[in-house]
């Protein structure tokens, strides 16, 4: 799973606390190779989000990270400029979220959002638009060109999705972070999506941490999953491993509940 | 015997595009029918607008059908007097997938559990308050939470005072609108296990309305699929998730993320010139129904 080399992505004792009395994210650590997706699940709450956040510091106040390191390309990201910090944030790591209409500009033509993303991190003007179909092509919308001239609240669910995938790739980031990319997908839709997500990982070698509640989409894109519970990561390992012989006491609760389970016992019915 | 009889059921919305548009119309819900034995959990699964949480509110008139005929108990639901249909409504409950915008904040969740049996005028103060706590131990909450406001619940707990104000009537049909579709996945199973239990301990017939495929293979009996306000299949849930029959099924079906990761994955995309969108219901099987 991991290679001899240094992992893309190496968080190390990550701990964020807003203010409560206990932290958000208590002394996490996982890694992430180049080209490998590692699958973060958990309830609501359980600190999966904002790990997610952390690692790009966009935390909200009075969010903060009390401890650790985040190691990513070699580089401590905590000890970053803000300006440093915003080459990486788009061009290096990006972000694709649940809601796509809430993440897109709803005044903005969506081709004209994908070359902003390209000029905002020095790509000439004069190319951005072109690659911008290009990439509306990469993620498969039918005629690019045209739905470039697209606002986001004439495309379906899934194009906006895939608008969004579109933005978060414009740059070739290394490593993308998606936070239930399809959850507010229909399970068709989502599917395509799932493909469309596996086809380009390949195709760009992308690393992705994938933050899902759904034990079936960790099962179709995961090579590793990590489960949080009350802001500490409980158990991690390879996929298989995870969903067929979990050790810790909360992932084999966890996974009872999920309906179609076939492993220990389910919920029997 | 069948508790509720749905014929042709159909609700059109006229639709009307800015002032010079020209109007069309928008079959929500277009000649469905089904019917749901007592004691039943019948499945009723579709996309987003296919017209499931549409057919469940035509049944209780939370919307007034277009077309089409509703039996419960035999008697046609949508000949009742206002009057009448207030009385139904006693025995014909709904509990929505989100119970914090189905339940008033300002009401302490004891006089929203309450509330129902103050309308239809049931009961003296006192038998309606041991009522209320009959109703708080039936779905697993404690006595000390009858003060509390709904704020103050998580929400699975906001979820059985949900159920415990559509069970204070005592219903013998319930409709569960995607009842668990929001919750967390172990509190899911809870209420799924409520539900369950109460199903059996009160003889309940439900309408299980989800997009939870892999939810509703497990705990309902039956099951319809929708598509664009029609059935397209119908039958025993283990017979549908075996062997479906029309295309829309089977695309959807494939759909489902499958939990093993070694297991073969085959997703079947959806041709819609395969099918003919018209055609009617016809048995292909032994209760296995299907527009083909």
């Amino acid at each position: 799973m991991m290679t001899s080399a240094a992992p893309l992505l190496d968080v190390q004792h990550l701990s964020v606390s807003f203010g409560g009395p206990s932290p958000a994210v208590d002394d996490v650590t996982f890694q992430i190779a180049a080209g490998e997706t590692l699958g973060v699940v958990g309830e609501s709450g359980s600190g999966k989000s904002v790990t997610a956040f952390s690692i790009l510091r966009l935390l909200q106040p009075p969010g903060r990270i009390t401890g650790g390191t985040i190691l990513f390309e070699g580089r401590n990201l905590l000890a970053l400029s803000e300006a440093e910090m915003r080459d990486v944030r788009g061009a290096r790591i990006s972000l694709i979220f649940q809601e796509p209409m809430t993440a897109l500009n709803p005044v903005m033509r969506v081709g004209d959002q994908i070359a902003e993303a390209l000029t905002v991190h020095g790509r000439p003007r004069s190319q951005a638009r072109a690659r911008a179909i290009e990439l509306l092509d990469a993620v498969k919308i039918p005629d690019a060109a045209r739905r470039a001239r697209d606002y986001p609240h004439q495309l379906s669910g899934g194009m906006r999705q895939r608008a969004m995938i579109a933005i978060a790739l414009a740059c070739h980031p290394p490593l993308v972070i998606a936070d239930e990319p399809t959850t507010a997908l229909d399970v068709t839709i989502q599917a395509q999506v799932l493909d469309l997500l596996r086809e380009l990982r390949t195709r760009f070698n992308l690393a992705l941490l994938l933050i899902t509640h759904d034990f079936g989409v960790i099962a179709e894109m995961a090579d590793r999953v990590a489960v949080m519970y009350r802001g500490r990561l409980v158990e991690e390992g390879p996929v298989r491993q995870i969903l067929r012989s979990p050790v810790h006491e909360y992932t084999q609760n966890l996974l009872a509940a999920v309906p179609g389970m076939p492993t220990h016992g389910g919920n029997g019915r | 015997m069948a508790l509720l009889e749905v014929s042709g059921l159909s609700k059109h919305f006229v639709r009307t595009p800015g002032l010079f548009g020209k109007k069309s119309i928008v079959k929500a819900v277009d000649g469905v029918s089904f019917s749901i034995d007592e004691g039943e959990m019948f499945g009723l699964v579709g996309e987003s607008g296919s017209g499931k949480s549409t057919t469940g509110r035509c049944i209780l008139r939370l919307m007034e059908p277009t077309a089409g005929d509703v039996r419960f108990k035999g008697e046609n639901v949508l000949g009742f007097s206002r009057e009448r249909m207030r009385r139904a409504r006693r025995d014909m409950q709904i509990v929505f997938q989100d119970p914090y915008s189905s339940l008033n904040p300002r009401m302490r969740v004891r006089d929203i559990v309450e509330e129902p049996l103050v309308i239809h005028q049931l009961g003296s103060r006192d038998e309606r308050r041991t009522r209320v706590r009959e109703l708080f131990e039936l779905v697993g909450l404690e006595p000390s939470h009858l003060e509390r406001y709904p704020h103050e619940f998580s929400g699975g707990q906001r979820q059985r005072v949900g159920i415990a104000r559509a069970l204070a009537l005592n219903p013998a049909f319930v409709i569960a609108d995607e009842a668990v579709s929001a919750l967390d996945v172990s509190i899911q199973a809870q209420v799924v296990k409520l539900l369950l239990d109460l199903q059996q301990q009160l003889k309940l017939t439900y309408l299980f309305i989800a997009h939870d495929l892999r939810l509703v293979e497990h705990i309902c009996g039956r099951v319809a699929v929708m598509y664009r306000g029609r059935i397209v299949e119908m039958g025993d849930t283990t017979a549908i998730f075996a062997n479906p029959t029309h295309p829309y099924t089977k695309a959807l079906l494939s759909a489902i993320p499958v939990l093993d990761p070694d297991a073969p994955r085959t997703r079947i995309a959806l041709d819609p010139a395969s099918f003919d969108a018209a055609a009617s219901l016809r048995e292909i099987g032994a209760g296995h129904w299907a527009a083909v």
